[in-house]
């Protein structure tokens, strides 16, 4: 019965357009269990557990906020969750291992990376074709797009650069050398810059993205721990181009960064091994996954507080929010 | 052993200076600077494996050096570096010195030593090798890396008393704290029952009786050889004053592995066989692992091992260096490995360096069962004021290496 309800209020809020925190819900997938777990934003309860393909990992919206693009690792496909149905409605070709894609800004096609075969896929979400696959580094990871969609950057773990793609011609038109093992990329809204996480080195790449150099690298301090323990992944910039936030993984804390000035402002504690975060539409709202603690962590973005902790899955990975 | 008797080959060195960079650079386009490292490694005669479930291995190292070419090559595509491997694999007996000096003759400064650790002393302390990188990816000997160290030598391959540290800290975790030691009669079943006696006084665990077992060599297929097996082993390990855990050192698989399950109390066979602490694990799958276990499958046909792995870690490590500091040469390359700047990633969830004490590689240590990763040392609760890394194997006050003074 309450899952019945459940999907009658997210068709509401579909159709109605609202955006605020009340009635968003956050899906997260649960690479252990082979699950989404589907959060009501408005209470902060899980509503229910969705089984996907295995190991679930990468997670994301469609533009028109209609379906989820899940990236089945271990299935080598993406799965497409339509939310009004609240079911898998169809796979994407995917290459091998797919971990993390990026959309872009257009809402198609979906660029995935391949860990496993130092690839990049491109494929068309409406026709379910494969358009093309684009060499990379080794062990390719953390992608972004930039706004206006002509920029690809592919990062890969072993060969640590970040590799830039024209998404017209698919040929690499640049590689930046980045700190050890690049995790995530993620392009400020204006498109100046390009944030890349260095989960061995430690630190956060700032590439200018006109010039491509590296222009600021950010390292940080926890006092307590050691140095090796602080592992950037997952890291958002807000829109208005103010704030940053990085998940250190082991470090179990969140870094809240000045982004003009990159000055560390603060470290919230989350739960253990803090990897990948996502806002709700209107950022007053950032949801961690912490790995280790099978938990997410729901940060009040104007007050910087941690502000609740809710039971998901074994080992959540990814997290997206519909509004 | 102690430092190189031949002073008088001088000469030799200048006269190698003329000769021009490896011949494994050629045709390569102008604008793409050419990395050549070597692989040395002697050929020896292989036991039949110690169970059907192994699989053999003739390449045992030599793959990993050469999916280290493969990977360091794909980041080469974008940073115009291109890596060769040139393989020395000396026969049976052969001469091991010459075919070093053979590889020297072509040019080569970072030499891959894949090598026991008579051999690796041999080269190491050949003159004219006194400006390579050596990178020692099999010996454990905790001597190489004490008395016994070389200031041309870099370890990848944890030595026999960090696998033995990080062993102690998991029994110390789960209160194991009183072990039963069974050490076979080789040599390096000594070397690693010195390392846990070491282990044990370190982190105050008690062995509460020392057993040698001599296993007599013999063929190692037998069609009922369980019967008799299972006469012996509870003989053998009967009469033990109350034990928390068997420790094993068997560095051949010739008995340890009969321990299991064949105990005359019901106890854990820990050590070499058992729950084992090594460098590299078949089941090891954490921090992107199983990217790299995909990766080497597919390569060699066969899985990893401990000394592929280090193997890999030590062509890894050089091109880190060739790529951070954009320059091939052994100065550049050895300072910036050896220098604050260098981490290499080895799939361990955080940056392997260099001891600059001994040239060990810090490494977290990995605990398996035969199917499963059981734990990775250092456990928590192990502090070290500068890495927990270091509460593994020799510190620095400890270290009884002087290295410093043998380079100056």
């Amino acid at each position: 019965m309450k899952v019945g309800l459940m999907v009658a209020a997210v068709t509401l809020v579909t159709v109605g357009g609202m955006r605020s925190a009340a009635a968003e819900t956050i899906y997260v997938t649960n690479e252990k269990d082979n699950t989404v777990t589907v959060v009501d934003g408005a209470t902060l309860e899980v509503t229910k557990t969705i089984p996907v393909g295995q190991r679930p990992r990468g997670i994301t919206l469609s533009k028109d906020g209609k379906r989820l693009f899940i990236c089945a690792s271990d299935d080598n496909e993406i799965q497409v969750f339509d939310i009004a149905r609240q079911a898998i409605v169809g796979t994407l070709p995917s290459g091998p291992d797919p971990e993390q894609f990026i959309l872009a800004p257009a809402g198609n096609p979906l660029y995935i990376a391949n860990e496993d075969d130092n690839m990049v896929t491109v494929v068309d979400v409406d026709s379910g074709e494969k358009i093309t696959e684009i060499p990379v580094g080794v062990e390719p990871e953390g992608m972004g797009i930039s706004p206006d969609g002509k920029i690809l950057v592919s990062t890969s773990e072993t060969t640590n650069m970040a590799h830039f793609i024209d998404t017209e011609s698919h040929g690499i038109v640049d590689n930046i050398l980045v700190d050890s093992r690049p995790r995530f990329a993620e392009f400020t809204a204006d498109g100046k810059q390009l944030w890349v996480t260095s989960e061995i080195g430690g630190t956060v790449n700032v590439i200018d993205a006109a010039t491509r150099k590296v222009v600021k690298k950010i390292g940080f301090e926890v006092q307590g721990l050691n140095a090796e323990a602080i592992q950037p992944v997952g890291v958002r910039v807000t829109r208005d181009g103010k704030l940053a936030f990085v998940a250190m993984g082991p470090a179990n804390r969140v870094a809240v960064i000045d982004a003009q000035t990159f000055e560390v402002k603060d470290y919230l504690l989350v739960g253990q091994r803090v990897w990948q975060m996502a806002f709700n539409a209107d950022e007053s709202r950032l949801y961690t996954t912490n790995g280790n603690s099978n938990d997410i962590s729901v940060i009040d973005v104007a007050n910087l507080e941690v502000t609740k902790s809710i039971t998901v899955g074994n080992q959540p990975w990814g997290v997206a929010v519909a509004p | 052993m102690r430092r190189p008797r031949v002073r008088c080959a001088g000469f030799l060195v200048i006269a190698l200076l003329a000769v021009a960079a490896p011949a494994a650079a050629q045709d390569t386009p102008a604008d793409v600077t050419s990395i050549s490292i070597a692989y040395i490694t002697e050929r020896v005669k292989d036991l039949p494996p110690f169970s059907l479930v192994d699989q053999p291995t003739t390449d045992n190292g030599l793959m990993g050096a050469r999916l280290g070419i493969e990977d360091d090559n794909t980041t080469g595509r974008f940073t115009k570096q291109k890596f060769t491997l040139d393989e020395a694999v000396v026969p049976i007996g052969g001469d091991v010195v010459a075919a070093f000096r053979d590889l020297l003759a072509k040019g080569h400064k970072f030499i891959i030593s894949d090598l026991p650790a008579a051999q690796l002393l041999a080269i190491a302390d050949v003159p004219e090798a006194k400006d390579t990188l050596i990178f020692n990816v099999q010996a454990k000997d905790d001597a190489l890396r004490g008395e016994q160290c070389r200031a041309n030598v870099l370890h990848t391959m944890p030595n026999y008393a960090i696998l033995a540290d990080g062993l102690a800290q998991y029994l110390m975790w789960k209160r194991w704290a009183n072990w039963f030691l069974v050490v076979g009669t080789g040599d390096d079943d000594k070397l690693f029952a010195a390392a846990l006696r070491r282990a044990a006084d370190r982190f105050s665990a008690t062995i509460v009786e020392e057993r040698v077992f001599d296993a007599a060599p013999g063929a190692r297929r037998t069609d009922t050889g369980y019967a008799l097996i299972q006469k012996q082993m509870p003989v053998f390990t009967q009469g033990v004053s109350d034990y928390d855990v068997l420790v094993v050192s068997d560095e051949r698989d010739a008995f340890g592995e009969y321990l299991q399950y064949r105990t005359w109390d019901a106890r854990p066979v820990v050590g070499t066989q058992g729950l084992v602490p090594t460098a590299w694990h078949r089941s090891q799958e954490q921090w992107g692992a199983t990217q790299m276990q995909n990766r080497f499958v597919k390569f060699a046909g066969r899985w990893m091992t401990e000394r592929d792995y280090s193997a890999w870690l030590a062509v890894r490590s050089i091109s880190e260096a060739t790529t951070r500091t954009n320059k091939t040469d052994y100065a550049s390359v050895n300072a910036y490995i050896r220098g604050p700047e260098f981490g290499v990633a080895g799939f361990k969830g955080q940056k392997l360096t260099f001891r600059d004490w001994d040239g060990q590689l810090r490494q977290p240590v990995l605990l398996a069962g035969p199917r499963t990763l059981v734990s990775v040392s250092p456990q928590e609760g192990f502090l070290h004021q500068f890495s927990e890394l270091d509460t593994l194997g020799f510190d620095r006050p400890e270290t009884t290496c002087k290295i410093k003074a043998a380079a100056q």
